[in-house]
């Protein structure tokens, strides 16, 4: 009876259209960006925002940068987890060259230095189309870890390979390094999680986004009503690009610490984000979220009702965290092929008529 | 209807002529000059020279295979002729991609809907009017300024087509759960959003029931009567194409075999040949 539309008129194409056009909705999202901004950080504790919140929170910025890509442009990439090393190689970069640079700063700009990366590497999806895109996406992906791992300059010549983020402050407050609280980087994170998903919501539902949509579903006859192909597909790899970038940034200042391209942006960084994307739905800002809280959230809430709660050994419970998350996304996939983003649209549009559906 | 209007026609003149209904149809928009178009050793068109006039109804017949499409894929930029050139207002076209072909004010439909199945209706009219809007990147990242002002506007305009074309009442369907009349509908209205000066139509009533087609055929001289919009159609049913044409090209293996009024054209040997077939002696 609350979430329904009757009644609800608009007066103005701006207001017809509002990202959440019905009134409930409006305040569920009011609601939820309050409790995350106001109520979160009075109880985050270094447990939490390490294993659940910070990872969901940065996860799902590259969610959103690849479904911009694969959900709204219809390109296949497999490179993201490359990408995340170029934002976090380049945030590194930047932070050692220049120390008086703000954080904050230092990780847009290693979004950008990760866009120009991505059009480079885009630049071949001007002729090729689907899963041979996927391949030469691949070529990014082994070039630029070989790259990072093999190049000294990237690492600053440090004799491990490995890069490591100094402590950096917002406000006099350390976000990175290990004097960060849990609070503090769980606020940067969501700061920029926020700003981004809107920024992506904007971009999806403008003239851009529908050039995206239009090269995905038919790029012959977005051709031909007017679409340059060569603009839509690099713009769309370029504001990817930057998304993956942030998060990758993000992945190593903030949570990681330090890190080693090989080992923390490897492939199967490429697939995990890819499932995410998948398994939230394609072109769908809120199937970034629920793919990002499905496979971050899923395995450590398993793990803390199989051990915690039923006591189970810690090994047999991993195993079998393992079969019931791939259990999990088998049969999600088959209840709602177009992931959890289309079972909750389906859900919302029967609770539009509910609980009188005649 | 509008169609027996050859008659008092003027074709010595380049102003044009006025039909037997009274709409007057301007000088020379777009002139085919000798196009050939080959696909390795099949001819599709062969030299083959017509002008389409400011303001009329230009239907281009022939049997399956005649090289119809393949006309029509010419004018939109999408295939590029062997020999010969297009002249568009009385300049010779250089070789163009078809989005800078759109970018000219020329729009069209497919023969087969090429409708983009995953938008809405709304979403799907609102990417024809793509050059009506100039918002850079970052406008439409934060949704600010030009980029949420030419939303509105351009939505107006939009709204005004979805009226016209009467489909208010799927606005925000996923063209993907239409039917297939209506598909057609709203791919007319996308190509109507671009407001082009010249709008190309491939089998617009192609798979129609007779009241679909009798909708459609109203909806192409409402929409050349009110917008005084140029109409190049395809179309296989003789009895719409005579009804709502000026003027008629006729072809037959990738050539031309007749040029003119309705009647003109329904009374010339070669295309009761190409259509009826021929007695063998």
């Amino acid at each position: 009876m609350l979430y329904r539309e009757a009644g609800d008129f608009k007066t103005s194409y701006g207001a017809d259209n509002q990202t959440f056009p019905i009134r409930f909705d409006r305040y569920g999202y009011y609601f939820v960006l309050g409790f995350a901004f106001l109520v979160v950080p009075l109880f985050i504790n270094d447990y939490w925002a390490n294993s659940i919140v910070v990872p969901f929170l940065i996860y799902t910025i590259a969610a959103l940068g690849l479904n911009i890509l694969i959900g709204y442009c219809g390109q296949l990439s497999l490179g993201t987890g490359a990408f995340m090393a170029v934002g976090a190689y380049g945030s590194y970069k930047l932070m050692t060259a220049f120390p008086d640079l703000n954080i904050v700063f230092v990780i847009i700009l290693a979004g950008f230095v990760t866009a120009g990366v991505g059009v480079l590497f885009g630049l071949p999806s001007l002729r090729i189309k689907g899963f041979y895109l996927a391949v030469a996406t691949l070529a990014a992906q082994f070039f630029l870890i070989w790259l990072f791992t093999r190049q000294p300059w990237f690492y600053n010549y440090s004799p491990t390979g490995m890069i490591s983020a100094p402590t950096r402050e917002v406000f006099g407050v350390a976000v990175t390094g290990p004097r960060a609280s849990a609070v503090a980087m769980y606020m940067i994170c969501l700061c920029f999680l926020v700003s981004l998903a809107w920024l992506a919501r904007n971009l999806t539902r403008g003239m851009l986004g529908r050039q995206w949509m239009a090269i995905r579903d038919m790029d012959i006859a977005a051709e031909i009503i007017g679409v340059n192909p060569l603009m839509a597909k690099l713009t769309a790899f370029a504001v990817s690009s930057f998304f993956v970038g942030i998060s990758g940034a993000l992945l190593f200042t903030v949570y990681l610490g330090a890190a080693e391209a090989g080992e923390a942006f490897g492939i199967d960084k490429s697939f995990l984000v890819l499932f995410m994307v998948i398994i939230g739905g394609l072109g769908s800002i809120f199937g970034a979220f629920a793919g990002a809280a499905f496979l971050i959230v899923g395995p450590v809430m398993l793990k803390l009702l199989l051990v915690n709660t039923l006591g189970w050994p810690t090994d047999l419970a991993a195993h079998l965290e393992i079969m019931i998350i791939g259990a999990l996304i088998i049969v999600f996939l088959i209840v709602e092929p177009h992931g959890i983003a289309a079972l909750w649209r389906t859900i919302k549009e029967k609770l539009r008529l509910w609980p009188f559906p005649y | 209807m509008s169609g027996q209007g050859g008659a008092m026609r003027d074709t010595g003149t380049d102003e044009g002529y006025t039909t037997a209904d009274g709409r007057k149809i301007g000088g020379v928009a777009m002139e085919m000059r000798n196009i050939t178009l080959r696909f390795g050793g099949v001819v599709a068109i062969k030299d083959i020279s017509f002008d389409i006039r400011w303001g009329e109804i230009r239907a281009i017949i022939g049997p399956n295979g005649a090289g119809k499409s393949s006309m029509l894929n010419v004018i939109s930029g999408f295939y590029h002729p062997q020999e010969g050139e297009v002249l568009y207002k009385g300049k010779r076209r250089p070789k163009m991609r078809p989005y800078q072909v759109a970018r000219m004010g020329i729009a069209r439909t497919f023969q087969n809907i090429a409708l983009f199945e995953g938008m809405s209706v709304l979403d799907n009219i609102m990417t024809g009017r793509l050059h009506h809007m100039k918002a850079n990147l970052l406008q439409q990242a934060l949704w600010w300024g030009r980029a949420s002002r030419e939303e509105a506007e351009n939505r107006t305009q939009v709204e005004k087509i979805i009226d016209f074309l009467e489909i208010q009442h799927i606005r925000k369907t996923p063209v993907a759960r239409l039917p297939y009349g209506l598909k057609k509908r709203v791919e007319l209205a996308r190509a109507l959003a671009a407001e082009p000066a010249i709008l190309l139509l491939d089998e617009p009533m192609a798979g129609m029931n007779v009241e679909e087609k009798e909708d459609m055929s109203r909806f192409i001289l409402d929409v050349n009567d009110e917008f005084g919009t140029t109409t190049v159609l395809i179309e296989h049913d003789m009895g719409v194409v005579m009804d709502l044409s000026d003027r008629v090209v006729v072809m037959d293996y990738g050539r031309k075999i007749g040029d003119g009024t309705p009647d003109e054209v329904r009374s010339n040997d070669e295309v009761i040949k190409a259509y009826l077939g021929v007695a063998h002696e």
